[in-house]
């Protein structure tokens, strides 16, 4: 019998993925951490960066960007919380090119702080994917 | 007495308000349900949220060193009234359930003498309240903007939230809204969300008993990951307490539209009967004068 991985990822707006996965390695604050079954109850903070989800071992990996959130391991497995997660496969490498490229314009055209501040939240954002892609 | 052309006229009119209100009806039933949807796809991460939470402030305990966010300032002279209402109306009772339950505890907490202040999120509950508590008013959301509340949404007024808190401006805040129970009834709530009310009785519960002081590691600190989830929390609240607003907004006005179709209806039917009595009437008089006319030859 192969053990595997109760995982669960939740944003405040939906259910993204329940899954019975084979490992799963999180960016906590403190260093990445590969999850299995039977790991310790462990409570962490995420940094913003990417989720790996092995479905199988040495299987495919999902590849799940997160910006921050909190990651919870229980006897029952492996739950993440997530402020906004994006599945890699999902993303195309010229979209979020043209993304940065946008923002990048955008910053130099506004005026305002606050935007500014947004913006270049959003641009570091983008750029933490495309290297996550390479 | 209203002649025959007036009634005709007030007939169509019924008539298209009839199918006006239909429609909405119809508009507010499939919009419930894509709210509903979003309220219940939302609900994981709040329930979530809430055991991590009850588990760490029990572990922790609110002694004083525990964040303030959890504990309280320790004072009770400011309240902050946060009014969570729709932003458009003809929805029943929703709006005014609302802010009359908020105007229950502002009366009380003035009454004790309290500091009040009132952030109001939906231009509705804004118009109710203006007229006696304007200067108490701080700001309003206008969430129009928003045709499906993402989370992001909900950011600006957390920080706000937050940042009043940091500066001492507040020291409990409380949210009003509708919690959304079904089409038909809606539970209007009042949730203290500063300082965190967290009923670690029933999280830890639900959790099982494995949590209950489970040897967790905590990376960073304890303290660390409280700090940083309580903020967070409140965002998860006030955007949970929206979706379910949006929810209860859609099922209040599903009701009422569904009563004002039917009321249409019935005056439509009364004013059909009149018509016809003072039509039929007409002819008879018509009648009555020209037999009588003949017989007088």
């Amino acid at each position: 019998m192969t053990d595997s991985l109760r995982f669960e990822l939740v944003s405040p707006e939906h259910l993204l993925m329940d899954a019975s996965v084979h490992m799963v390695v999180v960016p906590g604050s403190e260093g990445d951490f590969g999850v299995m079954a039977h790991h310790a109850p462990v409570m962490s903070t995420i940094r913003p960066g990417i989720i790996d989800v092995y479905q199988t071992d040495g299987g495919e990996i999902d590849r799940i960007y997160v910006a921050g959130g909190f990651a919870e391991v229980t006897p029952e497995g492996l739950v993440i919380l997530a402020e906004q997660a994006l599945f890699l496969k999902d993303l195309d490498r010229g979209d979020v090119e043209q993304k940065i490229a946008d923002l990048k314009e955008d910053i130099e055209d506004v005026e305002n702080d606050d935007d500014r501040v947004r913006l270049v939240a959003e641009l570091a954002q983008f750029s933490a994917i495309l290297s996550a892609m390479n | 007495m209203p002649s025959l052309k007036d009634l005709k006229i007030r007939i169509n009119s019924v008539k298209s308000t009839q199918k006006i209100t239909k429609a909405m009806k119809m508009v507010a039933a499939s919009k419930l349900r894509r709210a509903q949807e979003a309220a219940e796809a939302a609900r994981p991460y709040a329930e979530r949220m809430e055991r991590v939470l009850s588990g760490l402030a029990s572990n922790v305990g609110v002694n004083a060193g525990a964040p303030p966010l959890l504990a309280g300032t320790g004072r009770d002279d400011v309240h902050l009234i946060v009014v969570a209402t729709s932003e458009r109306g003809l929805c029943g009772g929703f709006n005014t359930s609302i802010v009359k339950a908020a105007r229950v505890r502002i009366e009380a907490l003035l009454k004790e003498g309290k500091t009040v202040k009132i952030l109001c999120i939906g231009k509705k509950g804004l118009a109710l309240l203006r007229r006696d508590y304007r200067s108490m008013i701080l700001d309003t959301f206008d969430m129009s903007h928003a045709k499906r509340l993402a989370f992001g949404d909900v950011a600006p007024i957390a920080e706000r939230l937050l940042s009043m808190f940091e500066d001492g401006e507040l020291d409990v805040c409380t949210l009003f809204y509708a919690r959304f129970q079904s089409a038909l009834t809606q539970v209007v709530t009042g949730q203290q969300l500063i300082p965190a009310s967290i009923t670690d009785d029933a999280g830890v519960e639900q959790a099982g008993p494995d949590l209950k002081g489970a040897a967790y590691e905590y990376e960073p600190g304890e303290e660390e990951i409280l700090k940083a989830l309580l903020p967070r929390n409140i965002a998860v609240q006030v955007f949970r307490a929206l979706l379910e607003n949006a929810a209860s907004e859609q099922g209040a006005r599903m009701t009422a539209m569904d009563n004002a179709t039917r009321n249409a209806g019935d005056m439509i039917d009364r004013l059909t009967l009149t018509y016809n009595r003072s039509r039929q009437a007409a002819i008879t008089k018509e009648l009555i004068e020209i037999i009588s006319g003949a017989e007088a030859l």
